[in-house]
Parts: C-alpha cells; sequence; structure tokens
C-alpha cells in the first residue's frame, strides 16, 4: 500500500504528517522523500548510516573526429542542447533532457554516452527501524522529476523485498513533479489548511488529481485559525476530512524544535492511528472499486 | 530596472502575504506573481484582466490510429515510458510525454503528430496596487520555467512603457526550474524563512543557489519567535555567508486574518505587524538601489 501525502500550497504540514503517520504505522513500512529540490522528512525522521549515491542523467558527448556536420541531432533536438553553429557542433548538456534521440538518430555514432549529475539518492534507517529514502537534487539542476524517477526506482526495488507500505513525501505544488510523485500511490492525503491560500490551492491539487481516479482524503493543518471554506469545499467535491491539526503554540513550536507530532501528546497519536486506519480502509476499497 | 523577487526554498514562510504587502508598500511598480503551479497572490491582489492568452510550450505526441501499424517502435524508442500498448493499440500518455520528438522520428510510418501543448494561460492585468502580470499553469504540464520567463518579460516591457523602474515579484517554493527561471536578472533576492529544521535547511539551498548564479540575497525571519535557537542559527549561517537579515516578523494570525479580508497585511487600520513589515521595506530599500529618474 502506498500513501502520498501532497498539498497544492507549499508549508501546510505536508512533512510533519508523513512523518507522524510513518512513526505509528503498524506494519513495516518505507518513508520516501519526493521533494527532491527541498527534502525536509529526514530532519524529522533522522535515519541513520545513510548511505548517498550520485544519480546521473544521460547526455551526449561529442566526439569531434566521427562527426560529419550533418546535423540531424540538431535538428531533432526539442530542448535547444545541440546546436549546429558553421563548422561547430555545440552541446549544451544542462539543456538536455536526456531522450537520447541524438545518439539515436547521428549516422555516424558520433555521439556517445556522456554523463549529468543530478543530485544524489540517500538511503538510511532510523533508530526504531524504518528506512528512509530522500532525492536530494544538485543545486543549479533544473530538473527535479529524472532524479524523482531514480528515487522511485530504487522505492520499487526496497519495498518489493520484504512488501513493505510505503510513504511518500510529495513536493508542492500540481505540476510535474508532484503529477510524478503521486502516480504510484494507492491513496492520496491532501494536506491544506482552512485559509484562502489553502483552499484556492486545495481546488488546484484536486483538479489536478481527481483524473487519476485515486482515492483522496484530506487533512485540515491549523485548524482554527481561518475560515470554514476548506470543509464546504469538501463537503462539494465529496472529498473525505480525514482529522483536523488544531492551530496551536505548542504545535508550532513542538515542530519548529524538530519533533514528530505523535510525540507530542497521547491525543496527538491516537489522532495519527486513527488516521492511518482510515488511509488503509480507503486503500482497500480504492483496490475493491478497481477489482470490479 | 530594479526586481525584487520574494523567493524561500520552503513554503508556506510567509513569500505571498510579504509580497502583497510590498506590492502596497511601493510606490510606483510591477506586481508579478511567478508561482505560475499555485499562484495566491490574485487572492489578495483581485486584479481585473485586460489581456490574456494561452501559454503555449513544446509539443506533444499524438499517435494516428488510422496509419499506425502497431509495430512498436515508438515505445522502445520512448526515454519517459510515455507510450502504451493496450491490446496491439498504441496510444500516448500525453501527462508523460516530454515532447522529445524522438518517436515522431523515428516512426517507419509516420504516423505520429507532433502538435503544440497548451501549458496554461498569462493575464495582463490591474490592481490597485498597479499593473499584475500572472499566469495558471495548467493542473501537471511542465515548462513553468519558460512560463515564467514569459511573465518576466512581460512585467519588463509593462514597466519601461509605463516608466516604472521596479519589478515585486513573488516565486515559487523549491530551487529547480521555475525558480531558476524566476532569479534571472533579479536586482535583490528576498529569502524568507521561518526558524525550524526545515526552514535553516532550505535557507541554505536557496543561499547556494543565488550564490551559483551570483545573485545578491537578504534574509527575511518569520515567525521570527518560534524556536530562539534555530533564530540564532539562521543569524549565524547568514553572518557565515554574509548575507544581510532585514528583518524579524513574529507568528501572528494577523497575517491570517488579513489573508481573509483579501487585504494586505499593511492596508488598513495599522497593527504592530503592520509597522514591523514597513520598517523591513525600508530597510530593503538600499539594497534595492536608488530609483531610476525617468
Amino acid at each position: 500500500m502506498i500513501i502520498a501525502v501532497a498539498s497544492g500550497k507549499g508549508g501546510t504540514g505536508k512533512t510533519t504528517v508523513s512523518a507522524a503517520l510513518a512513526s505509528i504505522w503498524k506494519r513495516p513500512v518505507l518513508a520516501v522523500d519526493m521533494d527532491v529540490e527541498e527534502p525536509n522528512l529526514h530532519l524529522f525522521l533522522k535515519p541513520e548510516s545513510v548511505r548517498s549515491e550520485a544519480a546521473y542523467l544521460e547526455v551526449p558527448v561529442l566526439d569531434k573526429a566521427l562527426c560529419k556536420l550533418c546535423g540531424a541531432c540538431a535538428e531533432l533536438c526539442q530542448f535547444k542542447a545541440i546546436s549546429l553553429m558553421g563548422a561547430h557542433l555545440l552541446i549544451f548538456p544542462d539543456m538536455c533532457h536526456g531522450c537520447g534521440g541524438c545518439m539515436r538518430i547521428c549516422p555516424e555514432g558520433a555521439l556517445q554516452k556522456g554523463q549529468r549529475e543530478l543530485g544524489v539518492v540517500e538511503a538510511g534507517i532510523t533508530s526504531e527501524g524504518i528506512p528512509c529514502l530522500t532525492g536530494r537534487l544538485r543545486i543549479g539542476e533544473a530538473m527535479s522529476p529524472p532524479l524523482m524517477g531514480k528515487v522511485r526506482q530504487r522505492m520499487q526495488a526496497m519495498a518489493e523485498q520484504d512488501f513493505r507500505d510505503i510513504i511518500i513525501d510529495a513536493p508542492p505544488g500540481v505540476s510535474c513533479p508532484a503529477m510524478t510523485a503521486v502516480q504510484d500511490a494507492d491513496v492520496i492525503l491532501l494536506v491544506t489548511e482552512p485559509t484562502p491560500f489553502g483552499l484556492h490551492d486545495l481546488r488546484l491539487a484536486w483538479q489536478a488529481f481527481h483524473p487519476l481516479g485515486k482515492p483522496m482524503g484530506v487533512v485540515i493543518n491549523r485548524a482554527g485559525v481561518g475560515d470554514d471554506q476548506v470543509q464546504a469545499f469538501c463537503r462539494e467535491k465529496g472529498l473525505p476530512l480525514l482529522t483536523e491539526i488544531p492551530f496551536r503554540r505548542d504545535i508550532a513550536e513542538h515542530y519548529a524544535h524538530g519533533g514528530i507530532l505523535t510525540q507530542l501528546d497521547a491525543g496527538m497519536k491516537a489522532t495519527f492511528e486513527d488516521l492511518a486506519q482510515r488511509l488503509e480502509r480507503m486503500a482497500c476499497e480504492g483496490q475493491g472499486v478497481s477489482h470490479a | 530596472m530594479r526586481e525584487l523577487v520574494v523567493i524561500s526554498g520552503k513554503g508556506g514562510t510567509g513569500k505571498t502575504s510579504l509580497t502583497a504587502a510590498f506590492a502596497h508598500l511601493a510606490e510606483k511598480k510591477v506586481l508579478c506573481d511567478l508561482d505560475v503551479d499555485a499562484p495566491d497572490l490574485h487572492l489578495i491582489a483581485e486584479p481585473t484582466i485586460q489581456r490574456s492568452g494561452p501559454f503555449l510550450s513544446g509539443h506533444v505526441a499524438e499517435i494516428d490510429g488510422t496509419a499506425c501499424t502497431s509495430c512498436g517502435t515508438c515505445m522502445e524508442v520512448c526515454a519517459y515510458g510515455a507510450i502504451q500498448n493496450v491490446d496491439g493499440r498504441f496510444t500516448v500518455a500525453s501527462g508523460h510525454c516530454e515532447g522529445c520528438k524522438v518517436c515522431v522520428a523515428f516512426c517507419p510510418e509516420q504516423a505520429i503528430d507532433f502538435p503544440d501543448r497548451l501549458c496554461g494561460t498569462w493575464y495582463e492585468s490591474e490592481t490597485r496596487f498597479g499593473p499584475m502580470i500572472h499566469a495558471q499553469l495548467d493542473p501537471g504540464q511542465e515548462n513553468s520555467g519558460k512560463l515564467v520567463t514569459l511573465l518576466k518579460a512581460k512585467a519588463r516591457e509593462h514597466a519601461q512603457q509605463k516608466g516604472v523602474d521596479l519589478i515585486v515579484s513573488d516565486g515559487a517554493p523549491g530551487i529547480g526550474c521555475p525558480v531558476i527561471s524566476s532569479l534571472s536578472q533579479a536586482t535583490l533576492v528576498l529569502l524568507v524563512t521561518e526558524p525550524t529544521p526545515s526552514g535553516l535547511h532550505d535557507l541554505e539551498r536557496v543561499v547556494d543557489l543565488c550564490r551559483h548564479f551570483r545573485l545578491p540575497s537578504a534574509v527575511l525571519i518569520n515567525k521570527a519567535d518560534l524556536n530562539q535557537g534555530y533564530q540564532t542559527a539562521i543569524h549565524t549561517f547568514c553572518q557565515s555567508r554574509d548575507i544581510p537579515v532585514v528583518g524579524h516578523l513574529p507568528h501572528d494570525p494577523e497575517v491570517t486574518r488579513a489573508m481573509i479580508r483579501g487585504q494586505a497585511v499593511t492596508e488598513g487600520p495599522e497593527t504592530p505587524f503592520g509597522a514591523q513589515v514597513r520598517q523591513i521595506w525600508a530597510n530593503l530599500q538600499p539594497l534595492l538601489g536608488a530609483p531610476a529618474h525617468t
């Protein structure tokens, strides 16, 4: 079972919810941080003996001796990564999307496989035995989906080994990176706050994720800080409101210390145990529907 | 042309609320929302749209089922797993299609079309704060960096036409494509952070990003009273990188109250929070440089 914790708006509490869920999950679980631009889950789960492995994108390297300057590669490239300037073929590896088309179309075999570092994939394990997986985008690297793809490969390999459940902390927004993060999920958990910004971005998230046909539920964080428009939206769309985390100074301070919410008090622990049960039910029912 | 770009790395630190306040406080400026993925500034600025247009960027592959012989070449050459084969019928999952054209080039039947991809809509608007340039990327689309570049060009054009020499831009969270695009030609990048483990961690990454592109930055610590230890750590970090801290703001529900009223925190009757934001805006002026006389 895979739970993706997502949101349109940033800073609504995705990581808070992901860490809390992982900490009380009943079955073996793998915690995955797919927010490779700004990964934060490790700051709360604190994995140890972290192994870091560089991840690369395959980009072309020119063998000048073989190139006959036919320009087929430059003509095919849609990303301005190759340009034919007079008697020079120029390659801009930072622009490359790694489609491999140039290497495939070159009649002389003059383009060979090179690499651009995307960032690193980090794997560790918490003192409670929860394995953690994180992608960390290299500073200056523009594209996050290819690195997310590498994290996803590792995630699938690790989960297959021992049939673990997976909790994915997704990046904010509703564009390509967010869609990449939720594609494998059995249930999408949307974290929002009861404010005009929270509501607006929840609506965007609903529009983006609804067509995927996956069960979705909502957690309202900082409940009580704003108005009741988010609740009204959930009712209108038939989105189950699974739990609310109150707007409380002690919760904000606990988070600011790097604490996991389930360790704040017994009430919070019970809240997340209940949320975990509801998510499990939703995943089972979702699978039931898709099998029918 | 001076351009202030407000980013944060971590989401939810208060970028948009502060940008709206700066929009209210700046005398002559063009306002720009560069968070094209999940834009929120319009909820405060309430723009009246003057012009809008489709944002077309790149292409998407489409298999013509009548010409396709189901040879499977497209599926073999696609690096993105975007080609689906359902009982011998090949289709493109447009959400996964990168628009690389490799399948189009290698299809032996020339059975793959390659139309423009509609990714979103741009808007040129008027607000009570002045002109505003903004957009909405369609859900699940990419190329948000190109849309950001388009908005920045439009903002400059508008500013030049109106004889305004300041652009105030609200950026996106993260450090990837749209954020990198939003930084180009910035006079000052204002980094809004909070004293939490995530706030500091993400600040370090955006500081490195600004340094990577050799852009001057300044830091604003929002919700500063949440944790004294992390506040000190942010100061120490900024000092070590020689980055000015332009001010602190407390964790104050007034920000949300103003948002619900649809106002910038500095609009309406003066509050202590609003006064602190005014002070920060004043602190930013020397860093933004003097306005050009037109």
